[in-house]
């Protein structure tokens, strides 16, 4: 993968919201500025560079990352998904987004793609999570409007309405 | 559903304003395409890293750039010396010109010496952000360090070392109103008299967005423009054209989402300055993005205050008169307007019938990060009077919901004039402190309480009780404008001189419009943010939208209503008075047939003069500046909290959250709910788990999110609500602002419920912030400590 002129550049080819993305970056890259500068995927937003606020979550194979803890050449040949690529692709909410809206679980909405994202991935592996679960699965995402009132509301329609559509 | 205490949404004719309405913002940011000031793309934009002192007080004895430039990708590195003298005049709107005579302290960057940790010395401008932070780390910069002033006694001890060389000593400000002979005799009088000190620690606003901006010189058209995380675009428009020298109609500043301000943005901080500054140097647009770390060592910090307070009481516990002393530490370059003695003093008596009263306060300068204005930035009043409540209903042996009771302003007693000379004209606290006892089961809970007790458990409950001075408009911050439009189509522009920074503003300023024209929300768009479409207006802060923003596009939205009847009752033959406006539609009342809509309504203004009245002018714009009627729109609220204190690890769970309030009449429940539920989690944040601690020599500790404690959805309890909604007579719609009121009434709610827990053990806690390790502490200083001193002195006999 190392680029033979440049060595501190290397390539990078991965799915990103199912589109097929290649790039020659810097090795230093990290996955949420390749995702924002190089992709012009700007929802994944930076919170703290330093892992703890969850703004930047995305699914890389379906897993919760942050991924400005991550380089870009790491997501090579990983399928990687952000906020994004949450909804239909004709615009409409999923309904974890839809769940956002409808309880009021954002305001100023700079957090708001890591909850979608992280929520996202937590009604996929546990569809009908008791409050505690949520109250866990969330502590590792900031939000400083909400007093995550709206949010903890939001996840807990978007369960019921998950399981609805399956049941 | 909460309880509300109401006026009939129907009964007012509203079809929105009243309901819960859902966000028109909300498509854009739950996809991730809302457009933040980091997601703005310049052509040609360079990225730009700061420098900054590793240590609080220092002079810059070598400051060498060479490294920095041969480094790849950097394009210029900027210094104080090329950057200070390029500023024209640094004073604000809000401080006004006459601030030009007795500047408070600033410079864009530091230039001989060093006077906080984090303060930026240089500029380094490149190609990337990565190039530019490589040739940071290049710059070599000598530094011989000065003693520091950290806290508020380092800055009044006599001989200390002062913080800005060009001043005698480190007061920043002062008030010391002459002696009150008055007051001296109630005190002297009194049944009781009670005095206690209260501590607040150092916290800060931490908006999830960080600051930034992207500013460009154009020297074909001489505009800089400008896109800003900011509170307001306008301020920010004529901040820059004072500090460059231009003209205002010279910089446009674009405001685009922002991602929480709290009131870290209401004023461009140094950093800020320096980007647009540079732009023009390099002839490039430039862009700065601040990391967390600069967030939290310069971004500005809050709230570090010392309050004593002595009650003059009778035998009943009834308040006779009040003095407080407050001291603030203001750092080394506060923000403009951020010292908020004068506020605090001035609102200190808050919801009590307190006869006499005198404040007297200092701020003071240190080798610190500079305050900014938060949430509340006076607040500090209520969370030393609401524990002092708590304090004198011990003394007494009164409960602390009782002793509220006896000294709460009530409805008889309106109009109240305060001790300080403020004048309530609609508040309720009476209603919320009993709507929230009430909520919370407060009578119940102590029958609990005393259960647990038994039982070995520490359990508490905690009350404070507050009045908001919300809507503040006086001074620069009077008045807020809104141009309302119908197009061609029939459809409703608002164009707002507020915008959001997180408030919701797109969807209540629509809700208010709506119901004005009778249209649906649906076809009314709002336009905020844009100096180059915007009327001017101060922006976000002081609670202020609720009452100036809504009251602006009300009062231009009225004008537009009139201005179609009349152009309709012309064309229909029809007296004005017997015109209906519903469903985009002017029709004669019980006749819907008989009607024009808004579409052709615009065809005629726009395409057909001839067809309007004589002298009604063409078009469908209107335009209202708003000012309230007065510089206050009081709001109130009562905060009551159950928690549990761990005995031995000192950690405190929060149970129960009541908050009852009163912000007049509600445009959106949940933008009303959703403000308190976010001021209330801050302030626990605060008390609980926040701490800007420096150390003695001014380094400052809390640099990262694994430092600087946020809550989190493990720590917060569920807010329950209750609405006391009564008309505010200052604004035709009613409504009282109540953006601030989560995080002044929540410190005390916490404070005096962790204290009510350990009343049993005899500990009580007036410094902040309470981390189990405090609360431990005191615990074992009022328990294990004390056996363990009695061991030890029997050792020793």
């Amino acid at each position: 993968m190392l680029d033979g002129e440049n060595p501190s550049r290397v390539a990078v080819e991965c799915q990103v919201n199912g589109v097929a993305r290649s790039a020659t970056v810097q090795a230093r890259l990290t996955l949420a500025d390749f995702l924002r500068e190089v992709c012009g995927l700007t929802g994944t937003h930076l919170g703290c560079e330093h892992g703890a606020c969850g703004a930047c979550s995305v699914l890389l194979d379906g897993d919760v990352v942050r991924s400005c803890l991550m380089f870009a050449v790491q997501a090579n040949g990983r399928r990687v998904t952000t906020v994004e690529g949450m909804g239909g692709p004709d615009g409409a909410l999923s309904p974890v987004q839809e769940a956002f809206r409808s309880e009021h679980g954002l305001q100023c909405g700079f957090c708001t793609p890591g909850f979608v994202v992280t929520v996202t991935a937590l009604l996929k592996d546990n569809p009908d999570p008791s409050e505690t679960d949520i109250r866990e699965a969330l502590s590792g995402n900031l939000c400083r409007c909400t007093g995550y009132q709206g949010i903890l509301k939001a996840v807990a329609v978007a369960a019921r309405a998950g399981r609805g559509a399956v049941e | 559903m909460s309880p509300v205490q109401s006026v009939d949404a129907a009964a007012r004719g509203a079809r929105y304003v009243g309901q819960r309405v859902a966000r028109s913002e909300d498509a854009r940011m739950v996809t991730g395409h809302g457009t933040y000031v980091d997601d703005v793309v310049v052509p040609g934009v360079l990225h730009a890293a700061f420098v900054r002192s590793g240590v609080a007080s220092g002079i810059i004895t070598n400051l060498d750039v060479q490294a920095a430039l041969d480094t790849p990708g950097v394009v210029a590195v900027l210094s104080g010396a090329d950057l200070n003298k390029a500023v024209v005049e640094a004073w604000l709107d809000y401080e006004g010109p006459a601030a030009a005579a007795t500047p408070r302290p600033f410079r864009v960057l530091a230039e001989g010496d060093v006077r906080f940790a984090g303060e930026a010395i240089a500029l380094v401008v490149a190609d990337s952000r990565y190039a530019a932070e490589d040739g940071a780390e290049a710059v070599v910069v000598d530094i011989e360090t000065r003693p520091a002033v950290v806290s508020i006694a380092d800055a009044l001890e006599p001989g200390s070392p002062v913080v800005h060389p060009e001043r005698a000593d480190n007061i920043a400000g002062r008030i010391d109103p002459p002696e009150d002979p008055a007051l001296d005799a109630i005190f002297a009088g009194a049944a009781h008299v009670i005095t206690e000190t209260f501590v607040q620690h150092r916290y800060a606003c931490v908006p999830m967005e960080t600051r930034g901006i992207v500013a460009g010189w154009d020297p074909y058209r001489n505009q800089l423009s400008v896109h800003v995380s900011t509170q307001g675009p306008h301020g920010v428009r004529t901040q820059l054209a004072r500090i460059m020298g231009l003209g205002d109609h010279q910089v446009r500043v674009v405001m685009p989402d922002v991602g929480g301000g709290f009131g870290q943005k209401m004023f461009l901080l140094p950093e800020e300055i320096a980007v647009p500054l540079a732009a023009r140097i390099v002839g490039r647009p430039v862009k700065w993005i601040e990391d967390r770390r600069e967030n939290l060592i310069a971004g500005q910090h809050a709230r570090e205050d010392t309050v004593t307070v002595s009650f003059a009481v009778d035998a009943d516990g009834v308040i006779l008169g009040a003095r407080a002393d407050f001291s603030e530490n203001v750092g080394s370059f506060p923000a403009g307007g951020s010292s908020s003695i004068r506020f605090s003093s001035l609102v200190f008596p808050g919801p009590y019938r307190i006869p006499r009263y005198r404040a007297t306060a200092r701020a003071v300068y240190t080798n610190t990060n500079g305050r900014c204005s938060y949430r509340g930035p006076w607040m500090v009043e209520t969370v030393a009077r609401e524990q002092m409540m708590d304090r004198v209903a011990a003394e007494l042996g009164i409960d602390a919901l009782e002793i509220r009771r006896r000294n709460v302003i009530r409805g008889t007693d309106l109009p109240y004039t305060t001790a300080a000379g403020l004048v309530y004209d609609q508040v309720t606290v009476d209603a919320t402190l009993d709507q929230a006892a009430d909520i919370a089961g407060y009578d119940a809970f102590r029958a609990i309480q005393a259960a647990r007790r038994a039982e070995g458990r520490l359990v508490g409950i905690g009350v404070s009780l507050f009045t908001e001075p919300s809507g503040i408009a006086q001074g620069t911050l009077s008045t807020e404008a809104a141009t309302v439009r119908i197009g061609f189509n029939g459809l409703v522009e608002v164009v707002t001189s507020s915008a959001s920074h997180g408030q919701s503003l797109e969807t209540t300023i629509a809700q208010v419009v709506a119901d004005e024209l009778g249209v649906d929300i649906a076809d009314i768009s709002v336009t905020q943010g844009d100096t180059a479409s915007t009327p001017y207006g101060p922006g976000t802060g002081g609670s202020r939208s609720a009452v100036l923003s809504s009251g602006a596009a009300r009062e231009a939205a009225r004008s537009m209503r009139e201005k179609l009847v009349r152009i309709a009752a012309h064309r229909l033959e029809a007296a004005e008075e017997d015109l209906e406006v519903l469903d985009g539609r002017v029709s004669v009342a019980g006749t819907p047939s008989a009607g024009i809509g808004f579409a052709e309504l615009a065809r005629l203004a726009y395409t057909v003069p001839d067809a309007l009245p004589a002298g009604e002018e063409p078009g469908l714009q209107t335009h209202a500046r708003y000012r309230p009627s007065s510089p206050f729109t009081w709001s109130n609220a009562c905060h009551i909290c159950t928690c549990e204190v761990d005995p031995v690890t000192g950690k405190v769970t929060l149970d129960r959250y009541v908050v009852s309030e009163d912000c007049g009449v509600m445009i959106n429940p949940n933008v009303v709910e959703g403000q308190i539920a976010g001021g209330v989690v801050q302030g626990i944040g605060g008390v609980l788990y926040e701490h800007m601690a420096y150390d003695r020599d001014g380094n400052p500790l809390a640099t990262t999110f694994v430092d600087y404690l946020l809550p989190t959805t493990t720590e917060v309890p569920t807010i329950e609500y209750g609405h006391v909604e009564t008309p505010a007579p200052t604004n035709a719609g009613g409504h009282k602002g109540l953006g601030e009121g989560g995080a002044i009434g929540s410190p005390p709610a916490i404070i005096n419920a962790v204290n009510d827990a350990l009343s049993g053990l005899g500990v009580r806690i007036t410094v902040q912030p309470l981390t189990p390790e405090a609360v431990a502490d005191a615990i074992a200083a009022a328990t294990g400590a004390g056996q363990s001193q009695a061991q030890q002195s029997d050792e020793e006999g």
